[in-house]
């Protein structure tokens, strides 16, 4: 009955190795993350140029961004991105993640090659990109070449649908990611259970969208959240293929605050855009945090 | 009319037959079960049945219709499998109804079917439950309530009680009998478990090496194995075994061991009649052996196991593992040399070579 047990004073005196070995990284989040933001935060406050000041202007570079007419193109544009990003990364992902689950056998080869986009940096594969979208040296000019002399696709050079040329070549990148992410929750599925249905007589398509994608729901919104944030902070992308341009046409936030920290020298006009996209970023993703939690939950 | 009839199977998985010229007729209404251990090919065939897997050579009928090369959903059977397979994001009544649905019945005839079932097997207080929400046995009597409503001919039940806990098995496997004197279908049960297979069965059909070894009632099964496969693998403990000869002492045929012989009496050899000399091995299950004199065997106890009801004591006998029944109240120690008498039963004489049944005695 008097069994010697630790007292929770003395177990909390202890220390834990596995808050040790966390301490490291702790401390980065903290002082690192933490600490750039609140120093953002304060630099947005302040009328600094090329350098930081200490003086305290309330919220005047915040009226200034929202009165720069390319800051609220990069808006614009970037609310016009994210959802095409979003929504085609996650059906052409799934998509390839059930023909790779149907094709065990070449499983291993397809994957590779659909995941290496995601490896490579986007700074060369942009490039890839530009090339082929370039209307005087890619697919338009190689149609050409082919006899068709109607053929137009010059979505590059074009202010209206250039946008769109940077959802196809990032897509084919988050394709990928999303398609390793889900291929791993279709493996996690019991095989009895699509046995079941296939006996139940229920046709293929029906038991991908009645039983597998309500199945999969945590990995589609571990997946929903990963290319979110790869879209509030799409740069390269823009910086490969089209540098903002034609015109303004495909300037996004991330390019404006590069473009101000470091070229432009108005680093308290790029920290206010900063605290703005984070905190779009967290108004987003808190949403999505609480449905993955819940999705977690069903699937338990 | 068989209810169904498998002739000449031959099934191969990844190119390694697994199932080689298998024949079996089940006859309507009959409760048979595929018992074998692991590996032997039971579920294969099970899955052969159902059309999940595609078979290399032979065919299959069922309700008296070629259905070979038919697809599972139109070979009217239910299949219930041992991870119990709910859909998790469903309901119990949506688990029950989905196949009907999407099937296109009618909705007032699916309400019909699926509130038929889940009267005959008590889930009505559970409809509106999600699959996360029930225990394993209410899970796996909604797996059957999903057989259920299909209103097949044919059920396959594949293991369906090994991931249930020895009670609940138990209470479940006498529900699964009753649901079978009621509905009068057809079942085909594939398990490793030979307790399951002797209480349920009207024929056991035992698996070994994608072969059907003996196909009887639970009884021929048990008290006249055709071989040494079937005679080890059926009774807990298994039968115990003893290489020896066959002598001939004033006509009566004897098995002769080193430190023991034995009169066959009445033994039934069948066409070929006894010739001294024959290597045999004699076969004798615990419960026909009694601690007592005249010793006929004697042995060391090397382990006594109490099941609380009785004990089993196992002895080093003749260089082999012997296991003997004894009462709850008995007291043997290890290392004590205990007489053995033959009390009851018949036993059996299996060839020493291939293994297959010599004779039995009366």
């Amino acid at each position: 009955m008097n069994k010697p047990a630790a007292s929770p004073a003395a177990a909390r005196r202890a220390p834990n190795p596995a808050h040790l070995a966390l301490l490291p990284m702790a401390l980065t989040a903290l002082v690192v993350y933490l600490g750039s933001m609140l120093w953002s935060l304060r630099i947005s406050m302040s009328s600094s140029r090329s350098l930081p000041m200490q003086d305290f202007v309330g919220l005047a570079q915040y009226q200034r961004l929202f009165a720069n007419e390319r800051w609220l193109h990069s808006l614009h544009n970037l609310a016009l991105y994210t959802p095409l990003f979003i929504a085609a990364s996650l059906v052409v992902g799934f998509l390839l993640a059930v023909l790779v689950d149907r094709q065990a056998r070449a499983g291993g080869l397809l994957r590779a090659v659909f995941l290496y986009p995601y490896a490579l940096s986007f700074i060369a594969t942009g490039l890839i990109w530009q090339w082929l979208l370039n209307p005087e040296l890619g697919i338009q000019q190689a149609v050409h070449g082919w006899g068709f002399a109607g053929f137009r696709f010059d979505w590059l050079v074009d202010q209206d649908r250039v946008i769109y040329t940077l959802v196809i070549a990032t897509v084919w990148q988050g394709a990928g990611l999303v398609m390793a992410i889900l291929l791993a929750g279709l493996r996690a599925i019991d095989a009895d259970i699509l046995r079941a249905a296939r006996l139940d007589g229920v046709p293929a398509w029906r038991i991908h969208v009645s039983i597998v994608i309500p199945m999969l729901g945590f990995s589609f919104a571990t997946a929903a959240l990963l290319l979110l944030t790869a879209a509030v902070k799409l740069y390269d992308a823009v910086i490969a293929m089209t540098q903002g341009g034609p015109g303004t046409a495909s300037e996004v936030p991330a390019k404006f605050i590069m473009d101000h920290l470091f070229g432009r020298a108005n680093i308290a006009l790029a920290s206010a855009g900063a605290t703005i996209m984070v905190l779009t970023a967290v108004a987003l993703l808190a949403p999505l945090l609480y449905a993955r939690r819940r999705a977690l939950r069903a699937s338990r | 009319m068989a209810a169904v009839s498998v002739r000449n199977l031959r099934v191969a998985l990844g190119g390694q037959p697994v199932i080689e010229a298998l024949d079996l007729e089940v006859a309507d209404g009959e409760f048979l079960v595929l018992l074998g251990p692991s590996g032997c090919g039971k579920s294969t065939l099970l899955n052969a049945m159902a059309g999940l897997l595609e078979v290399s050579g032979g065919s299959i009928e069922i309700d008296g219709v070629d259905q070979t090369w038919a697809s599972p959903r139109d070979r009217n059977i239910g299949m219930v499998f041992q991870s119990y397979a709910l859909y998790p994001n469903m309901s119990v009544a949506n688990n029950l109804s989905f196949g009907l649905r999407a099937r296109g019945m009618p909705r007032a005839q699916v309400e019909e079917r699926v509130q038929r079932a889940a009267a005959l097997l008590q889930l009505e207080p559970l409809l509106a439950r999600k699959p996360a929400q029930l225990s394993g046995g209410q899970r796996q009597r909604v797996a059957i309530g999903r057989a259920l409503v299909r209103d097949a001919r044919v059920f396959l039940l594949d293991e369906p009680l090994s991931n249930l806990d020895a009670n609940l098995r138990a209470s479940l496997r006498r529900e699964l009998k009753l649901l079978h004197q009621r509905l009068g279908a057809t079942m085909i049960y594939v398990t490793h478990d030979q307790v399951e297979a002797l209480t349920l069965a009207s024929r056991i059909a035992v698996l070994h090496k994608g072969r059907i070894q003996q196909l009887g009632t639970p009884a021929e099964v048990y008290a006249r194995p055709a071989n040494r496969f079937v005679a080890g693998f059926m009774g807990s403990p298994p039968m115990n075994f003893l290489e020896g000869t066959l002598t001939m002492n004033g006509g009566v045929p004897h098995f002769t061991a080193p430190g023991c012989e034995f009169e066959l009496r009445d033994c039934d050899f069948g066409a070929a009649a006894p010739m001294a000399g024959e290597a045999v091995v004699l076969g004798v299950r615990p419960e026909q052996l009694r601690i007592a004199a005249p010793a006929a065997w004697s042995g060391v106890v090397t382990l006594v196991e109490p099941m609380g009801n009785h004990q089993v004591v196992w002895l080093e006998c003749g260089g082999a593992s012997w296991s003997v029944l004894a009462g709850s109240d008995a007291r043997h120690q290890r290392g004590e040399r205990l007489p053995l008498a033959l009390a009851t039963g018949s036993i059996c004489l299996f060839r020493a070579d291939d293994g297959t049944l010599r004779g039995v005695t009366a």
